[in-house]
């Protein structure tokens, strides 16, 4: 073996486009291969986990994990990854928030077990089989790692060094943040490695943003011709800027189309739906009770939209769950 | 943040939590005048003053449903009196908004108030104070928080965050 720096990657709830977002580095992935040891990365290179098992703790330099943690293995491979690298890197908006996949946190186990394999319209279940941790099988006993109620952000699982944010994370972003782990000055643990302002600062568009905005309603992308100028939000379109860190090279402005709030919130926000939603708020020009529920119907999923990504890490994380005895 | 305070589980007895915002220059001093008054109401309510109603940022209310209150009441000036001219209006737009978003998240709406209380209604904020605890006695305590699920390491984890 090599004395190169050894790095892994590791994904867990997350769609993939995390993994896609390392192979765009393109060439710049050669000069991170030259650079370190790839020594565990289950999508493109056949090490086992028995093999991160028999590293030394602290081995690894460092551990990108993507995707959000709702199932057993995956809060194991967490702690696994955890034990053998010196710095653990939340990689992408599933494991730095919760990402989409936290949305589920709208329902728990059994509700999503009966719609997907009972109640689903494509569903063929006649016997009503669910997934089940034990199952025997010709003698013999197959298993599969539980699910949780609640899916987790991979800091709520396990101590993070730093974060890297986006859905997916862009290429500079990576670049930037493995430069900055590969340095000698490295910043305190718990950084999100991208400039600490809001999207808005940033935006090349900031300068068509009116000081006071009132709005009559909002607007969703398809009901408008987006003019390609002027702020998103004059135009009453749910940009989530304001309330969004910087950082990503505004791709989706750039593509005429409003923030989703991937980056996460900035350091002083404590719930970025919260702190968004309030902006919003005062942002509507109508004054009394029938007005104001008039123009928040503009808003058709409040929640999917202000905590698209966040919704794990939000102050309150979940929908309520109702107990049993109730 | 401060730690999460365990809410009392028992229903008899149950003595509900409420933390109130309330606008310096109306509801807060309601309640002054409802206390030099001798008027009695529920001891239930935390009062934490703000300048302005419009100061309530969602993620207060959040934190404090977070952190173990049953009920939120918000106290702000009747339409036409906000010091600020626009800062109930903007209250209300928010605390509208916010509701959507909490009853989604499984809050019952009666959890969270808000009402135009002047400085001479200390009768109103008696009522209002009185009615809330009645509601929330019948709803029983909140219990927002998630199940650890045998993530064992969660709470020392939230204690490092804090």
């Amino acid at each position: 073996m090599s004395d190169k720096p050894k790095v892994a990657f590791y994904w867990c709830s997350s769609c993939g486009g995390c993994e896609e977002a390392i192979v765009d580095l393109a060439e710049k992935i050669l000069d991170v291969v030259a650079a370190v040891d790839i020594v565990f990365w289950p999508v493109a290179l056949d090490f086992k986990k028995a093999d991160v098992e028999a590293m030394e703790d602290g081995s690894i330099l460092a551990a990108f994990v993507n995707g959000s943690i709702r199932t057993t293995e995956q809060e194991e491979m967490a702690h696994l990854l955890r034990r053998k690298a010196k710095v653990l890197v939340a990689f992408g908006s599933c494991a730095h928030l919760g990402g989409i996949p936290a949305l589920a946190n709208l329902w728990d186990r059994e509700a999503i077990f009966r719609a997907v394999y009972l109640e689903n319209a494509s569903t063929d279940n006649p016997d009503g089989v669910l997934p089940s941790v034990s199952t025997p099988h010709n003698g013999d006993t197959v298993t599969l790692p539980g699910f949780y109620d609640t899916v987790r952000a991979l800091d709520q699982v396990t101590s993070v060094d730093y974060y890297i944010p986006g859905c997916a994370p862009t290429p500079n972003v990576i670049a930037d943040a493995v430069g900055t782990l590969l340095s000698d000055d490295l910043p305190p643990a718990g950084t999100v490695l991208t400039p600490d302002i809001a999207l808005c600062e940033e935006c090349p568009r900031l300068e068509t943003k009116p000081e006071d905005l009132s709005l009559e309603r909002f607007r969703r992308p398809h009901e408008v011709l987006i003019d390609e100028e002027t702020c998103l939000l004059a135009q009453g379109l749910l940009c989530m800027g304001p309330a969004t860190r910087a950082g990503c090279g505004q791709l989706c402005i750039n593509g005429n189309m409003p923030c989703t709030g991937c980056f996460g919130p900035t350091s002083k926000v404590h719930d970025q739906g919260g702190k968004y939603l309030s902006a919003l708020a005062s942002m509507l020009s109508a004054l009394d009770d029938d007005d104001i529920e008039n123009a928040l119907d503009s808003i058709p999923d409040p929640i999917g939209t202000f905590y698209r990504y966040g919704l794990a890490s939000s102050l309150l994380r979940r929908r309520k769950i109702t107990p049993v005895d109730a | 943040m401060s730690e999460p305070i365990a809410v009392p589980q028992e229903k008899a007895g149950y003595e509900p939590r409420i933390v109130a915002f309330f606008c310096n220059w109306c509801t807060y001093l309601a309640a002054d005048l409802a206390g030099t008054s001798r008027m009695k109401y529920a001891p239930n309510a935390r009062v934490i003053r703000v300048m302005c109603s419009g100061r309530v940022d969602p993620q207060f209310v959040m934190e404090a449903f977070a952190n173990g209150a049953d009920g939120v009441l918000i106290g702000g000036c009747h339409f036409g009196d906000c010091h600020y001219e626009s800062g109930n209006h903007k209250a209300l737009r928010r605390f509208l908004l916010l509701k959507r978003v909490l009853v989604g998240m499984g809050i019952e709406e009666e959890r969270i108030r808000l009402e135009w209380i002047s400085a001479a209604e200390a009768d109103k904020l008696r009522d209002v104070m009185t009615e809330m605890v009645v509601q929330l006695k019948a709803l029983g305590p909140l219990q927002v928080e998630v199940p650890a699920e045998g993530f064992s390491e969660e709470a020392d984890l939230a204690e490092v965050r804090a």
